[in-house]
């Protein structure tokens, strides 16, 4: 990611000028006050919006420049999970998750045998026939995780994955995501609020405010100025 | 191999998403329904119209009367002449004996009247009677006929073809045109009913996009599934065109007020407008929905 600004159409600039390198296999948290950009920082990648200047580039990809037919190609190479979960409210946990491969004409048995891995990884292999309104708010994230990484993407993009959730079953996800990260070697970038879950995991912090980076460190903490 | 396993599930969902989102389905189905049913009404009355005008073009004959002196020699000379105009269908001629025995089988007061008569007195003439091709060039045609040596005179139903020509012509461009407008109007409802159908799956859409689904193989799903509903929205209209217009048939046991004017006999005709019927629903549908998906494909 190179230089990279974003406007929205509205006249508001969420990114100034954002230089940002992040190696394969890294975990990286992704901090800032409310309205400081990060949830914009990861549209962009995933090419939901698009910068007005600069060079996104992801798996050899160039986002920046990606037309919007050719976005599926960025899309089969990420996973993505938001605050919100969603899911297909009118299908069970198999179908929803069954349903990332299917869009990409992927063989039945194939799907059978990954959806299964990717929900037990998550811990969900007992609730296939479950419809998402008949699970808790941390078995849903988890069913959009097992989504996620279905197709065994090389990045994971999380948008305040454990914002709706407990501290006791936020941390289950955490350590969902840091399974994935370590056995699958998963790249994992996460917008988050919470600073217990940034403090305990000790990874990678990138610090935003008001569009600007304003601190990247290893095994960072949670800083309370950049709020 | 991959496009005929999404095809395939493409089916498999378009039916199961009809039936999950039965309520707006059902909109969709009762307004291709109601609209495809007009439809078939003006198809059938224009297609009879249709038939009627082209019944009375065939029906209508030249008939060339060639004078009494004439002998059979002459005659095959002016059959020659006629022959060469490039309007001429057919040609069958009668003498007068034939024509005598005809007009004596027709009644029996021209029988009484007739019997007596001698060949050689036979006041009646020899005809030709001739089919066009054109009807429109009618005029023309007989006016050259009636130039040649030997014929006497020229009739046709002159008044009579051109009124009830002129009438038809007139309905058919009408039932034409509202065909046309109502296969135009139904595509609008369609497309504003799918759209609301598919406006309470944007989410879905967008989930879609979001796990890499390309967008050729997001409309795929919406446009089977409008062909679907196309064809469960075509049912009632076909069950009606085959048993209405069979009654319709049965009732005015084939014609309307002269025997001129027949109905297009129901067996294959029936099933040909069904069919039709069943193609414009699902082309129809997937028209609407194709229109209809596209909007949200584009960020
Ligand atoms: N769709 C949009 N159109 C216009 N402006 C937007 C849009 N989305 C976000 N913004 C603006 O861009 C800025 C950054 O927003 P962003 O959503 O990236 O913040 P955030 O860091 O994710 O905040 P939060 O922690 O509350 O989720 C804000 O000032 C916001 O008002
Ligand atoms: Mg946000």
């Amino acid at each position: 990611m190179k230089d990279v600004t974003m406007q929205y159409k509205n006249g508001v600039t969420a990114i100034y000028n954002l230089n940002l390198k992040i190696k394969k296999g890294d975990f990286v948290f992704v901090i800032g006050g409310t309205g400081c950009g990060k949830s914009t920082l990861i549209k962009m990648l995933y090419r939901e919006e698009k910068p007005i200047r600069g060079e996104i580039i992801v798996g050899g990809l160039n986002v920046a420049k990606l037309r919007n037919s050719k976005v599926y190609k960025l899309r089969r190479k990420l996973g993505i999970v938001f605050q919100d979960y969603r899911l297909l409210p009118k299908s069970t946990v198999y179908e929803n998750v069954a349903f990332a491969l299917e869009v990409i004409g992927t063989k039945k048995e194939e799907i059978n045998k990954k959806v299964l891995r990717a929900l037990e990884l998550v811990g969900l292999k007992g609730k296939l026939r479950n419809y998402p309104d008949q699970l808790s708010g941390g078995e849903q994230q988890r069913v959009a995780i097992a989504r996620a990484i279905v197709n065994e993407p090389k990045l994971l993009l999380c948008d305040e994955p454990t914002g709706n959730l407990d501290p006791e079953k936020s941390m289950e996800i955490m350590k969902v995501l840091e399974d994935i990260n370590s056995t699958m070697g998963t790249t994992i970038m996460m917008a988050t609020h919470d600073k217990d879950i940034v403090n305990k995991m000790k990874k990678r912090v990138i610090t935003l405010k008001d569009g600007r980076l304003i601190s990247d460190e290893e095994k960072g903490k949670y800083k309370n100025e950049a709020i | 191999m991959k496009p005929f396993r999404m095809f395939g599930r493409s089916i498999r969902d378009a039916f199961r998403s009809v039936f999950r989102n039965f309520s707006l389905s059902l909109a969709s189905i009762s307004c291709i329904t109601i609209t495809l049913i007009i439809v078939a009404i003006a198809l059938l009355a224009s297609l009879n119209v249709n038939n009627f005008t082209k019944l009375i073009k065939e029906d209508v004959t030249i008939v060339v009367f060639i004078d009494r002196e004439v002998d059979e020699n002459k005659i095959g000379v002016i059959r020659a002449r006629i022959d060469q105009g490039d309007n001429i269908a057919s040609i069958e001629y009668k003498s007068k004996k034939e024509i005598r025995e005809e007009m004596q089988a027709s009644s029996s007061i021209l029988e009484a009247s007739m019997r007596d008569w001698d060949e050689d007195e036979n006041p009646l003439m020899a005809t030709f009677q001739i089919k066009v091709k054109d009807i429109e060039k009618i005029e023309e045609t007989a006016s050259v006929i009636e130039k040649i040596e030997g014929v006497h005179s020229v009739n046709y139903g002159k008044t009579m073809i051109n009124k009830f020509l002129s009438a038809f012509k007139v309905i058919e461009k009408c039932t034409i045109v509202a065909v046309i407008l109502l296969i135009v109007v139904t595509i609008f409802l369609i497309v504003n009913t799918i759209k609301l159908t598919i406006f309470s799956r944007k989410r879905e859409i967008s989930i879609m996009r979001l796990v890499g689904a390309g967008n050729f193989s997001i409309k795929i799903p919406f446009v089977i599934e409008g062909m679907v509903l196309g064809m469960i929205g075509s049912l009632i209209p076909v069950l009606i065109v085959i048993y209405g217009y069979y009654a319709f048939y049965q009732h005015f046991d084939g014609q309307l007020y002269s025997p001129l004017i027949r109905l297009i006999t129901p067996e294959p005709f029936i099933y040909i407008i069904s069919g039709i019927i069943i193609l414009i629903g699902m082309i129809v549908g997937m028209l609407g929905s194709y229109q209809a998906v596209r909007r949200y494909l584009k960020v």
